[in-house]
């Protein structure tokens, strides 16, 4: 049985062994060099989910495989296409999972709605705390 | 208020329970499947990745013959448990092309004289771009690709005693 | 002989609880009013005992006993001092002894000090309270024992999990667990309230310095725990919507709402079913957090080593507990009048408000959290849902929220007027318009909520500091200065937030010694790249200089840590402070051509997310002693009056 300790954050406490012998994807670590396109690919980077950690975006891991999709990211950016096309290439690839901006189908529906249904309870809960314009007196 | 509003808190209750305690109780995995199968297999060319064999390109996959597609690395550990597995499907026939994963060409040789080299083509996947093209997350997987050059299975992790049968079936269904 | 000390006191304790549990129940049920006397020792002596279980177990720590099983999994014989003291609670079985400790004080406290409750309430909220002890007292006899020994004792432990040797994380889940049991005392409360049908002011104003003080608590929690995965994460976030960070949002929203219904039901009797039924939801929020975060059921970068059966264990007393007391309430709540209805331009209106909105946005993140699980299991597809949706569905509702924030403390209770409203609040609303025209015209890089968020801030900035105004501040009491620095930290929380969001600089390098950086204003030279050993740990450190537009030149020195027990390697941001922002530097890995990955990042104003974390911690605080310190003035002048009768 394992024993529980508070906050090991695995990712930041990567192991210290060699993952590969190779340097990371040239665009892994490397800023775009048009700042537009760079914060483009960044605010990408940071929607899109680290396929092998817990819970990261690729911005934020140490991965290697992180870095090859930041390095695709970035070099899709700059041949031209759109951060929409990149989500939707990656989406055809690795499902819904690998983004962290849930598409909207029929699956996420209620889970779009949510919000909206929230406020209306609120407003059905509220309505009946408040006196009616008649028994102001 | 009326009656039923008051049931409401626990019914959500419910609800929240019944979800977490089958959550709780289906084993949890971290796999990632690749949305690729039943797709055909995406145009890329990679160079070899060793001098002795040939680098590997999507057309060499559409030739009217099923084929394994192995995606390995010098680095990874389970890749030195599947090796075996994967000479004896090479014997059995299957024809196996692979994919080396970030890696450089002397820790590929010397990983193949040690462990056996089952591939009749290696492509050098560098940057893990064919890999991401793949919906592929890590290393080792296998794909099964049949002779039009569609994807049809994907296996995920090392190959074990009990999966060489099911991949031999599976390309032979795949012709 | 400590370990079996300690053993046979929480033996003890679990038999008092037992004990405080039946006098309670058989008590109230059987109206057997002599038995009511022998709660509050009871309760006392329960207290006590767990106490003294505790510090027991602390000692056993302090003293490195490698005989105890628990010390050998956490602890090591070269560990700092303060790391020993906080490894008691850096597991499993300690932090459970730690929850029940707290638990069992907050009894003793109540059975002490509460004097202006209805005895038959106090008895049944007493008895309640015993009862959400048994089961941790359960929990940890039956399948936790801390106290357990270890044959062969081994000659060292194993240490500590290296992240855990920080200042900041020793005293940041001690914090939250304050906090859970400060919402468990007020589910208590409510629990008594409910079956005595006795909701009112007296029972609000018993029950609000439990909620203030468990909302100090999971406050300062919060601040030190997005602190401290600020800058020991090393990527410079400060808040991920992961599913770990959403379980210790969720109790302080719920916590943040019932403050604020609390303060309705005190004053104006008014909220009863609905205050009763959020303290339930607090303390639910409280376990379902605690829940999620220790079965593993949700993927989280704060990856707890998890276990899944001390997650059903959790998961049943969560039934237990919030089944048996939404069942409790949909029973008994038809019994408890509605109170009053309010007017809705009043002062009441507006936490009315506040309260749905709150509970809305509970409702949002509690969906948004549970959602991937729930789609894995009806369909196998796998789902991520982040902070892209977090923030837009959260976002405009919390602006919402804020700008009723604003207005509340300005009106009436009672009754109010618009048109009077309106005049009170027209400097803020210029503010916010005046900022926005200002925002839009000298920025660019804005998001529309960032944008709304700043120039909103302003306006609450103004508009919080309102209440003061024209009063006669030696005479304002104590919870008014508490609430306006409060609403007052949201502002300046809401600066820093939209300013981290929108003007956060970034620059990654592939940089060699002696090489050159600028970022915005600064420059950085990397100096140097050296090896450097700690007491239980090596590193690699860059050494760097840096300087911002023409003054001073300081050293920084991010690390790469290796430690050795554990063979983990972790990475030590330098951060340094200016009082307009952050320098964030970290230290990455190394090439072949001798060069270092470096990432930098300027941060303005980032420090007033925490700073404004502070601050509401620092309202709560004033207004709980000020709370507190009426309550015992108005004891002392009915005693006073008493006598002189």
């Amino acid at each position: 049985m394992r024993y529980l300790v508070f906050f090991i954050f695995l990712t930041a406490a990567w192991s210290a062994a060699a993952q590969t012998g190779l340097p990371p994807a040239p665009y892994a670590n490397q800023q775009l060099a048009d700042p537009a396109k760079e914060a483009a690919a960044s605010e990408l980077m940071e929607e899109l989910r680290c396929l092998k950690c817990q819970s990261q975006s690729i911005a934020d891991s140490n991965a290697p495989m992180a870095g090859d999709m930041r390095s695709q990211v970035r070099e899709r950016i700059a041949a031209g296409e759109t951060p929409e096309q990149i989500r939707n290439w990656l989406i055809d690839r690795y499902g819904n999972w690998v983004t962290y901006d849930p598409p909207v189908t029929p699956m996420t529906w209620p889970l779009w709605i949510a919000p909206i249904f929230m406020l209306i309870a609120a407003a059905w809960l509220a309505r009946g705390r408040f006196r009616r314009k008649k028994d102001k007196s | 208020m009326r009656r039923w509003v008051l049931w409401l808190p626990l019914g959500l209750f419910a609800l929240f329970f019944v979800a977490v305690a089958v959550g709780l109780m289906t084993p949890k995995d971290n796999i990632i499947e690749s949305k690729m199968i039943g797709k055909p297999m995406p145009a890329f060319s990679l160079p070899a990745a060793i001098e002795q064999r040939p680098g590997l390109s999507s057309n060499d996959l559409v030739d009217g013959k099923p084929k394994l597609l192995n995606i390995f690395a010098s680095w990874c550990v389970p890749c030195i448990a599947e090796a075996p597995q994967l000479l004896e499907l090479q014997q059995a026939g299957a024809e196996i092309h692979a994919i080396a994963s970030r890696d450089t060409p002397g820790d590929i040789a010397n990983f193949l004289n040690r462990w056996g080299n089952p591939y009749s083509r290696i492509g050098s996947d560098a940057t893990s771009s064919v890999q991401l093209e793949l919906g592929s997350s890590g290393v080792p997987e296998t794909f099964v690709i049949n002779g039009k050059g569609i994807i049809v299975h994907q296996h995920i992790g090392d190959i074990r005693k009990e999966n060489v049968p099911e991949l031999l079936k599976m390309l032979k269904e795949a012709e | 002989m400590i370990a079996e000390a300690g053993l046979i006191a929480l033996w003890l304790a679990a038999g008092l609880a037992l004990l405080q549990f039946a006098l309670g129940a058989v008590g109230v049920r059987f109206g057997r009013e002599d038995y009511y006397a022998a709660i509050r020792p009871v309760a006392v002596a329960q207290g006590a005992l767990v106490a003294i279980s505790f510090l027991l177990l602390i000692v056993l720590f302090l003293r490195s006993d490698m005989s105890v099983a628990l010390v050998v999994k956490n602890s090591a014989s070269v560990k700092p001092l303060l790391y020993k003291f906080a490894g008691t609670w850096g597991n499993h079985e300690g932090s459970m002894l730690l929850w029940v400790t707290v638990m069992g004080m907050a009894g003793a406290c109540i059975a002490l000090f509460e004097r202006s409750l209805k005895v038959k309430t106090l008895v049944t909220t007493l008895a309640a309270q015993a009862f959400i002890s048994l089961g941790f007292y359960a929990f940890l006899l039956v399948s936790s024992n801390p106290f357990e020994r270890m044959f062969p004792v081994p000659p060292d432990g194993q240490g500590l999990n290296p992240l855990l040797q920080d200042p900041g994380l020793a005293f940041h889940p001690p914090t939250l667990y304050f906090g859970y049991v400060g919402l468990s005392v007020a589910f208590s409360f409510a629990v008594g309230a409910m079956i005595t049908s006795d909701v009112g002011p007296a029972f609000a104003r018993a029950m609000r310095p439990w909620v203030l003080g468990a909302w100090i608590f999971l406050t300062l929690g919060i601040t030190a725990g997005s602190y401290w995965a600020y800058y020991e994460l090393g990527w410079g976030g400060w808040w991920f919507w992961d599913p770990v960070e959403n379980a210790s949002l969720m109790p302080w929203l719920a916590a943040t709402a019932l403050l604020h219904s609390v303060t309705v039901l005190a004053t104006r009797d008014g909220l009863r079913a609905w205050t009763v039924m959020l303290a339930v939801v607090a303390f639910s929020m409280s376990m379902i957090g605690t829940f999620l975060v220790r079965s593993g059921i949700l993927t989280s970068v704060h990856a707890f080593a998890v276990d899944p059966e001390r997650g059903s264990f959790i998961l049943a007393l969560l039934a237990i507990y919030i089944g048996g007391a939404m069942a409790l309430f949909a029973l008994r709540v038809g019994t408890v009048k509605e109170g009053t209805r309010f007017e809705l331009v009043s002062r009441e209106g507006a936490l009315v408000a506040n309260n749905l909105l709150l509970s809305a946005i509970l409702g949002i993140v509690f969906v948004g959290t549970l959602y991937p699980l729930v789609v894995e299991a009806l369909t196998n597809e796998k789902l991520s849902v982040g902070p892209p949706y977090f923030n837009l569905a959260s976002g405009p509702v919390a602006l919402i929220l804020v700008a009723i924030m604003a207005v509340g403390p300005l009106l009436r209770w009672r009754r109010d007027s618009a048109k009077t409203l309106l005049n009170r609040i027209s400097i803020p609303i210029v503010i916010t318009a005046g900022a926005l025209f200002l925002l839009v015209l000298l920025t660019t890089s804005m998001s529309v909520l960032s944008l709304l968020g700043m120039a909103l801030a302003a306006g609450i900035a103004v508009a919080s500091l309102a209440p003061l105004w024209k009063r006669n501040l030696r005479r304002t009491p104590l919870h008014t200065y508490g609430m306006v620095i409060a609403h007052f930290g949201i502002a300046v929380a809401l600066v820093g937030m939209a300013s981290e969001s929108s003007f956060t600089e970034e620059r990654l390098v592939a940089a060699k010694p002696g090489d050159e950086i600028t970022l915005n204003k600064w420059k950085l030279k990397f100096e140097a790249i050296e090896p450097v050993a700690g007491p239980n740990w090596t590193a690699l450190e860059a050494r760097m200089t840096v300087q911002y537009e023409n003054g001073n030149i300081t050293e920084i020195a991010p690390q790469n840590r290796m430690f050795a027990s554990a063979q983990t390697q972790t990475s030590e941001a330098a951060l340094l402070t200016r009082w307009n922002g952050q320098l964030y530097v970290v230290l990455g890995d190394g090439d072949a051509e001798g060069r270092w990955q470096i990432r930098t990042w300027w941060k303005p104003f980032v420090t007033l997310i925490w700073y404004g974390g502070i601050l509401v911690a620092l309202g709560g605080t004033l207004a709980l002693v000020g709370r507190l310190r009426r309550k015992y003035l108005q004891r002392k002048q009915k005693e006073y009056a008493e006598l002189v009768l």
